[in-house]
């Protein structure tokens, strides 16, 4: 440990803040495109005046689809619907399982054991199926998407949660504090919390990734925002089949949801760099 | 004054092992115990059991007064009003005693603000007469850094800060000196005692180490398998051990020390 300090560190972080600088910027790009896109469209969503499956350039930076629609204002649309599907899925996965994680890791006994079968079924149990039952109840619409996404992950992070609680608990300076006569709720918010939260975090910026992902994949089949809200995932499936005349709709929103999921988890990494302690002792 | 009152303390393992097997032993206000044993004697388990801070699994039996309070099967609510302002502990290991992402100043703050009620600039105050006291240099660089930006020596000092911002009763060290470099040892004894006979403390100081022991305490307590095997005046025990157990406790130490002396004298 010591030595590797010794005769790395400076080069070993500025690599890493490289990580986070080039993260922010490639998923700042799609949120700029979905921030503007709350204020101005270059066409309106269902505006097919622009003749089907035009090349880029003339009036429409990306051409248009095979309905004559324009391809960036479709982009634009689709980044907002992959930021909302992300953030809503992780804030969905971090309320539910945060709650569930730190309930079993504090309960113990049966009820532990009882979350814990409970949290590896719901990991077992694939989204696509979860998806589709909870369309089935509700509609297809972003808000079930988000809801069948976040549920799925909530069981990943309560499960994270759970054992990062429990290794805390185990430690020195937990029964440290008791010894002292720190009260259990005050152990929590000013312990435990804190030293779980460099690797939650971490987590919840993967899982960022993986359900901006997972929309795509929904709204491919069908299971994600109904139109006329372009989706990435709807885009690709309507240029499936005209793929070798006009590629632009493939590509625009393929190479666009790659972006933001490398953005993302190049943030990732780099956060799990910032905030773990260890490298953190040489900015203090 | 009894202070801390053992009677018959028997902590068993859910699957039936007896760890601490029937002890008994007392601390009057302002008395020095020491605990002795080798690792696994149960010297440390009986030190959590006095908080009734026992990990899962394991359960204690018979009674613990700590300052009149009953400690075995007690609420947990009505414990952490005891722990702390009766008795804190000085850990072996100060780097996992430590929390690693809470600056050191603020873990000192916490139990002498829960204490004093102090705020603001008096309790940072308190917090840096705190690190004086215990000898640190620049206890103000102290207060800002993280555990790991200390050296060992420098973080008991802090461990023993916390524990002393509690101001309690009896000061339960739990081999506070074993992490350490043999020349901080002696520093770091030198240390407890000084500042527990300021404060006419009580002291549980638990140790492998008789040479230890014999330094800070008045009477010692042997351990073996989680009995306890003899009792009595420190020097009445060096001196004329009773039990075979003790007897090698005693020579193994005069072999180490002669050893020491050897390497020492050229």
């Amino acid at each position: 440990m010591t030595g590797t300090d010794l005769f790395t560190p400076t080069k070993r972080r500025s690599r890493r803040s490289v990580t986070l600088v080039v993260g922010c910027v490639l998923a700042g790009l799609i949120a700029l495109l979905a921030a503007v896109s709350l204020f101005w469209l270059p066409y309106d969503a269902d505006d097919t005046s622009g003749g089907r499956l035009a090349g880029p350039g003339d009036g429409h930076l990306l051409g248009t689809d095979k309905l004559g629609r324009d391809l960036f204002t479709q982009v634009m649309t689709g980044s907002r619907i992959a930021v909302e599907a992300g953030l809503g899925s992780v804030l969905i996965a971090a309320a539910v399982g945060i709650t569930l994680g730190v309930l079993a890791a504090y309960a113990q006994g049966w009820i532990d054991d009882t979350l814990s079968a409970f949290l590896d079924i719901l990991i077992a149990f694939p989204t696509l199926l979860l998806a589709m039952l909870i369309v089935a109840a509700r509609s297809a619409t972003l808000g079930s998407a988000v809801l069948a996404i976040g549920l799925a992950q909530s069981a990943v992070v309560a499960r994270l949660v759970r054992i990062l609680v429990k290794r805390v608990l185990a430690q020195d300076y937990i029964t440290a504090a008791r010894t002292s006569g720190t009260s259990w709720p005050r152990t929590v918010l000013s312990h435990v919390l804190p030293n779980i939260w460099p690797t939650l975090v971490v987590n919840l910026a993967l899982q960022f990734g993986l359900a901006v992902l997972a929309e795509a994949g929904l709204s491919y089949l069908g299971l994600g925002a109904p139109p006329p809200n372009a989706s990435w995932g709807r885009m690709l499936q309507e240029a499936q089949a005209t793929f070798t005349t006009a590629p632009a709709g493939a590509l625009a929103p393929g190479i666009l949801l790659v972006l933001l999921v490398i953005g993302v988890n190049l943030i990732a990494d780099g956060l799990r760099d910032t905030l773990d302690p260890a490298t953190r002792r040489r900015r203090a | 004054m009894t202070l801390l009152d053992v009677r018959g303390l028997t902590v068993r393992t859910d699957d039936g092992r007896i760890l601490v097997d029937d002890l008994s032993f007392t601390v009057a206000g302002g008395e020095r115990l020491g605990l002795i044993g080798e690792s696994g004697s149960g010297k440390s388990l009986t030190t959590l059991a006095v908080l009734g801070l026992l990990p899962d699994g394991m359960t204690s039996s018979g009674s613990v007064e700590l300052a009149g309070t009953q400690m075995v099967g007690a609420a947990e609510r009505s414990l952490t009003g005891v722990r702390g302002r009766d008795a804190a502990v000085v850990f072996q290991e100060p780097l996992t005693a430590l929390d690693p992402l809470m600056r050191l100043g603020r873990q000192i703050a916490e139990p002498l603000a829960r204490r004093t009620g102090l705020t603001g600039k008096h309790l940072r105050g308190a917090v840096h007469q705190a690190l004086e006291q215990v000898r640190l240099p620049e206890p103000d660089r102290i207060a800002r850094a993280f555990a790991h930006e200390v050296s060992g020596g420098q973080r008991q000092r802090v461990a023993l800060a916390m524990a002393l911002a509690c101001e309690p009763k009896l000061l339960i060290a739990d081999e506070p000196t074993t992490a350490l470099d043999v020349s901080v040892q002696a520093e770091m004894l030198e240390l407890i005692d000084g500042l527990v006979r300021e404060r006419e403390m009580a002291v549980l100081f638990v140790s492998h180490d008789l040479a230890v022991v014999s330094r800070v305490t008045d009477r010692v307590l042997v351990m073996k398998d989680g009995r306890a095997v003899e009792q009595g005046v420190v020097h009445d025990i060096v001196r004329a051990p009773r039990e075979t157990y003790t007897r090698a406790l005693v020579a193994s130490a005069r072999k180490l020390e002669s050893a020491l002396d050897l390497r020492s004298a050229p």
